[in-house]
């Protein structure tokens, strides 16, 4: 018989699915499917069989670290929260303000098994010893939204949260907080200041979020991948979740996978996976025959990786050593035709759009670096541009206030370091080699190919294309030229013309 | 206290812990640049330019070094500071070129040159333009209300908004929009003048570019004094002598009284008066007004109502207040009406004639001058109220040589004032004044020497309260200054927590020695000097050593109600030293 | 929720409905239903399969349910079906068309749909 599955598919054979183990399997809408699936018996494990310092050690054992971009151990930052426990009001928060361009691993997660991180969250509160929880979402996902507060009242109903949940004096409630769109509001204490009511933007550390964070009060943040696997890491044990990855980074990561792929969709593999065996294997490689130029990780902040580091195991650490980073794991795969300047500008004009104001370096230095870019890329660049670039880039990484800002020139640097030539090319050559910057390529008519048809003339947005009065010979009408000063460069012409006369230059 | 050893530039101190790397290295006499921070205020390491190297202890072993800030950064043990490398001059270099690429720098004629920190910091720096020159933000001037502000010389610091909302409690200004585009302003960018602005000007004082300044009302000084056809005169608030010295490089808490008359002189005013005057005028009504409300059982407690910020603030966030103000006019109004009526009657003069100006630390009061019901004559009591700054500036301008001017005296008939009318300075002085007066009153004899200190009530704490038994009745009376504490006593008295009879409130932090108006110090210095205590000390001093240290006492007073308003509180008194005031709301 | 015991019995309760037993009759229709697939047109293909099944009759032995996002993006919509000892059943690029299909097909004939399978659809 035929093979008829999903998971018989290169794509899936070799994901390991641990945060989205449930996700496209169970009813995220219905809490006894959940349950069916084990759901709620880590909860009950740890508030019935485990003190809360136990928790911290398990988490700590299994090497999890987070899985919203800095891979912070989480159960350091479990530690560090889990002093005077009942004396102090404390807090349990969610990050769940997804926004990387590209990348949707949390919302999956969300809209897929909610349960998982309402239950991670209950854990997480038993261990540092706080009664409340906040879950800050990101109000462009409404049926994340709608399905966490299914989830939630469920749970209540069930008294899987609330007061004295399985009967051992364990209080733990959740709250749910929108967020309106800043992407700064993913850094964690500008997510704080923003469920404190305030307009999101980040505060110095120290003081850390464990020692005074949300309404100043000890509090613990993680991302919600990270929480996807905390309920496994209770039943399976800390062993059996350190047995998977490499030996800094433990587990899986869930990628959002796309660009120049034939495969794209969210995949999770063990750290360690090399980028190679993603791109080429589960991704299915680059379509229509190009060549693979580099694979962005860690999207506004992360970098771009070359063909010549496509067999680097993935983890944490050497990401960060090859100018990139793990980020909440966006995975952007470009060909030939990708220019690395635009790219590097495409991701700098998110992070300019972005910056909240607060520091000189994220506000304006940002912006100044787009600014040469642009000169850049509009064929204005000198070569003393590339050394201001990285003066800049470097002075912003190493001065803003936070991780927005210290990672925002990340794209930059890393397509200065792997593609400086491209950067030269449009410099000096005054030419975009992968021929996407606008203002660096023309489109010209061959006269003596040209028939005279008109065809290109007609496609023409800017009505740019003229009769000359020069006809070919053998050619009955007289061929066209295209006014260079208003082309928009839009390629319609070129894509018009049957008789391959169009060529870009 | 707990102290730690940390090691800055090589050599070990020991700090209190809890110190910041920025208190660390002033304790050792270390200066590293600030931009947005102003102690206590202002903490939030935005604008990145204290920057400096640290290195912590790590285990055994010290750990790598980083760039952190200054301004925020816990010192701990072991931890080793570098305060200047060529790395942290580069990093602040490069800060100040970036803040350049974005700021109107036209610094010749800014009103802050020479006394702006971005300025001094370039100058400290070398930095003169920027490398990274590219799109610029312009703003139009928000010059609707005596506070101006001009965002194209902004650099984000954050003073001003922290210390509208966090020392006033007002909260009316925020950062708009984001990134490159982020501006200070109000909500959805209306004019102040639209908001429920005090105008007390603590921004101002709290800016250190040339972002906020106050109206500048000096060319209608100028042109009135060169009308002949105009009566010139000008009265001086009693904390304007304590601090103009500031404007020409004294040491904060000099008294400058005499030079600062012989100036005002020189740049020609008719008649330079002593606003201590009026101050007495206002504690014989108010205190008159108190004690009938006790005895009539008023409204109580009664709050005073010469601070016109506090005013603006009442009618905005407590309009179910109003009724406990005072009914009498500021000093600076009382003063302009006394003139308008009462002189202009007795030198034959048509008050269209005179042109009251007053100086004054304050930038409230310009809005104040143009208040409904304060024209007694049936024209504005005052027409122009210029601030402390301002009257530096117009002597700097005239080419007066403050520093060698001999001293000079008042102008006869309003050149006595009480030094019960000096500490209205400061906070707590008009709750003492009104006390000397209201004990006399109540007991119905002179107080002897040592009676007349009522210390309680002195002092920079933000709320302070006192009982004072006067033969058989006790008056709980309380103080505060700053709205923000303001607000914490209302809250207090109307939950009931408090039970007075007597509330003296001043809108600005430490009153009006402290006020709006006043030379702006940079935040270097205020970091380490307590400019509100230093700045008392004048007028407290003044107190100590004078003489006539009751209102009811003044010489000039008496004969004005002798001559004119009859007794305290008269009608005639109602007519010209009294006002109502507006339920503003929000 | 007063004890591990109460969770244990909703488990069992629910674990057969999830994970079909051996020897189960019985049929799970999931429907991927994530904003990916609601953006791709899940719905119309989820109320198909729904309104078919009760049409047919088969309510009782086939469920069909919403599920979350299995991560395949350009084959949204997505429909699995899983049968006790058989490969589950990957359907993509679904319409109500074609689930209209799904239903007489498989769901009531037994037979797999092989034209619509994410195989099928990976070698074009």
């Amino acid at each position: 018989m035929a093979k008829t599955s999903l998971y018989d598919t290169t794509f899936c054979k070799t994901q390991q699915r641990l945060a989205l183990r449930n996700c496209g399997v169970i009813d995220p809408e219905n809490i006894d499917e959940y349950i069916a699936m084990d759901g709620y018996r880590a909860l009950g494990k740890v508030l019935t069989e485990m003190t809360p310092d136990q928790v911290i050690d398990t988490i700590l054992a299994s090497g999890l670290r987070g899985r919203g971009g800095a891979g912070f151990p989480t159960g350091m930052k479990w530690k560090f929260a889990s002093g005077n426990r009942g004396n102090v009001q404390k807090y349990v928060c969610c990050n769940a303000d997804e926004g990387d361009p590209g990348a949707f691993m949390d919302r999956s997660v969300l809209e897929g098994d909610p349960h998982a991180v309402v239950e991670a969250m209950a854990i997480a509160g038993y261990a540092i010893g706080a009664d409340q929880g906040y879950i800050y979402v990101r109000a462009e996902y409404p049926i994340a939204v709608k399905r966490l507060e299914i989830a939630i009242d469920q749970a209540k109903k069930y008294g899987l949260l609330g007061k004295d949940i399985f009967g051992t004096g364990f209080n733990f409630d959740l709250s749910i907080r929108l967020g309106a769109g800043a992407f700064v509001c993913g850094e964690e204490t500008a997510l704080m200041t923003s469920i404190e009511g305030k307009r999101g933007e980040p505060r110095p550390r120290p003081p850390f979020p464990a020692v005074k964070g949300l309404f100043e009060k000890p509090t613990i943040l993680n991302n919600v991948e990270t929480y996807a696997n905390i309920p496994q890491i209770i039943l399976n044990g800390a062993e059996w979740f350190s047995s998977i990855g490499t030996e800094k980074s433990k587990g899986t990561k869930v990628f959002a996978l796309g660009g120049k792929i034939t495969n794209t969709g969210l995949v999770e593999v063990p750290m360690g996976t090399s980028l190679r065996h993603i791109i080429e294997d589960i991704g299915g490689g680059i379509p229509n025959g190009k060549k693979f130029k580099a694979a962005q990780t860690g999207g506004p902040s992360g970098g771009c990786i070359p063909a010549e580091h496509l067999d680097t195991p993935i983890d944490y650490d050497n990401l960060l050593a090859i100018g990139s980073m793990m980020g909440s794991g966006g995975l952007i795969v470009m060909d030939e035709d990708n220019c690395m300047v635009d790219i590097a500008r495409f991701f700098l004009d998110f992070t300019v759009d972005e910056s909240c104001g607060k520091c000189t370096p994220c506000r304006v230095g940002t912006k100044r670096l787009l600014e040469i870019l642009d000169k850049i890329i509009s064929g204005n660049g000198e070569m003393e541009d590339l050394d201001k670039l990285e003066e800049l880039a470097n002075y912003i990484k190493s001065a803003s206030l936070c991780g927005l800002g210290q990672t925002a020139p990340n794209p930059v640097l890393s397509t200065l370091r792997y593609f400086r030539d491209e950067y030269i090319a449009h410099i000096v050559d005054k030419k975009c080699p992968a021929g996407v910057c606008k203002k660096l390529i023309r489109y010209e008519i061959d006269p003596e190919k040209c028939i005279g048809c008109g065809m290109c003339a007609k496609k023409c947005p800017a009505s740019t294309i003229q009769k000359t009065d020069y006809t070919a010979p053998g050619h009955k009408l007289p061929s066209m030229k295209i006014e260079q000063a208003n082309c928009v460069k839009c390629g319609a012409c070129m894509d018009t013309c049957k008789f391959g006369a169009i060529s870009k230059h | 206290m707990d102290m730690i050893n940390v090691k800055i530039n090589g050599k070990t101190y020991s700090v209190a812990k809890g110190s910041t790397v920025l208190e660390a290295a002033k304790a050792a006499k270390i200066d590293i640049p600030t931009l947005c921070y102003l102690k206590d205020i202002n903490e939030i390491g935005a604008c990145r330019l204290c920057l400096v190297e640290v290195a912590e202890m790590r285990g055994p072993a010290l750990g790598p070094w980083r760039m952190v800030t200054a301004c925020v950064y816990p010192c701990t043990e072991g931890m080793e500071i570098k305060t200047s490398t060529p790395k942290i001059t580069a990093s602040r270099k490069m800060n100040l070129e970036l803040l350049l690429s974005n700021h109107d720098k036209k610094c010749l004629s800014c009103v802050r040159s020479t006394n702006c920190e971005l300025q001094t910091l370039c100058r400290e720096y070398g930095v003169e333009f920027s490398r990274f020159d590219g799109a610029t933000q312009e703003y139009a001037i928000d010059d609707h209300s005596p506070i101006i502000r001009d965002n194209n010389k902004c650099v984000l610091c954050r003073r001003c908004v922290a210390t509208c909302a966090k020392v006033q409690g007002i909260g009316v200004i925020g950062a708009n929009n984001r990134g490159f585009d982020t501006y200070i302003g109000s909500t959805f960018g209306i004019n102040l003048a639209d908001t429920s602005c005090i105008n007390c000007g603590q921004c101002i004082v709290a800016c250190p570019v040339g972002a906020l300044y106050e109206r500048d009302d000096t060319d209608k000084v100028f042109a009135a004094i060169a009308d002949p056809s105009k009566h010139v005169v000008i009265c001086t608030a009693p904390s304007v002598r304590a601090q103009i010295g500031e404007c020409f490089g004294y040491e904060p808490g000099t008294d400058c009284e005499g030079k600062m008359v012989a100036a005002l002189k020189a740049l020609g005013f008719d008649g330079v008066y002593d606003m201590n005057l009026t101050a007495d005028l206002t504690i014989v009504e108010e205190a008159t007004e108190l004690i009938g409300r006790i005895q009539n059982k008023g409204v109580l407690p009664m709050i005073t109502s010469c601070s016109p910020g506090w005013i603006k603030f009442c009618e905005h966030y407590f309009p179910e207040m109003t009724e406990n103000l005072s009914t009498c006019k500021s000093p600076q109004q009382m003063f302009g009406a006394v003139v308008k009526t009462y002189y202009a009657q007795k030198m034959g003069w048509d008050p269209k004639d005179i042109f009251f100006v007053s100086a004054i630390p304050c930038t409230a009061k310009k809005f104040e001058v143009g208040r409904p019901d304060q024209s007694a004559a049936g024209v504005p009591d005052v027409d122009v109220a210029i601030t402390t700054r301002e009257v530096g500036r117009m002597i700097q301008k005239a080419g007066i040589d403050f520093k060698n001017l001999e001293d000079e005296k008042f102008d006869d008939p309003f050149d006595i004032g009480s030094s019960a009318g000096a500490i209205f300075g400061a906070t707590g002085g008009v709750m003492e004044a009104a006390l000397r007066y209201a004990a006399e009153i109540i007991l119905g004899r002179k107080l002897e020497k040592k009676e007349l200190d009522f210390v309680e009530v002195r002092g920079t704490e933000g709320i302070k309260t006192a009982s004072y038994k006067l033969g058989d009745l006790t008056v709980n009376v309380a103080v505060a200054s700053s709205t923000g504490k303001a607000k914490e006593l209302l809250n207090m008295v109307k939950e009931g927590k408090l039970d007075v009879q007597f509330i003296e409130i001043m809108a600005c932090p430490g009153g009006c020695v402290n006020g709006g108006g006043q030379p702006i110090q940079p935040a270097k210095v205020r970091m380490d000097k307590d400019l509100r205590a230093i700045r008392a000390g004048v007028l407290y001093n003044d107190d100590a050593n004078e003489t006539l240290r009751k209102s009811q006492d003044n010489l000039a007073v008496q004969v004005l109600y002798k001559e004119f308003f009859g007794e305290p509180n008269s009608h005639k008194a109602h007519e010209v030293l009294h006002t109502k005031y507006i339920k503003r709301g929000l | 929720m007063k004890s591990l015991a109460e969770l244990a019995e909703i488990r069992e309760k629910n674990r057969s409905k999830v994970i079909l037993p051996d020897g189960s009759k019985n049929l799970r229709v999931v429907v991927g239903m994530a904003t990916c697939g609601i953006a791709a047109g899940a719905t119309p293909v989820l109320n198909t399969l729904v309104e078919g099944v009760k049409a047919e009759g088969i309510a009782d032995k086939v469920a069909v349910l919403q599920t979350g996002c299995v991560g395949v993006c350009q084959y949204e919509p997505v429909v699995e079906v899983y049968e006790a000892g058989k490969d589950r059943v990957t359907y993509v690029r679904m319409t109500a068309e074609k689930a209209e299909r799904v239903l007489k097909e498989h769901l009531v004939g037994g037979k797999v749909v092989e034209e619509y399978l994410i195989t099928t659809a990976q070698k074009a």
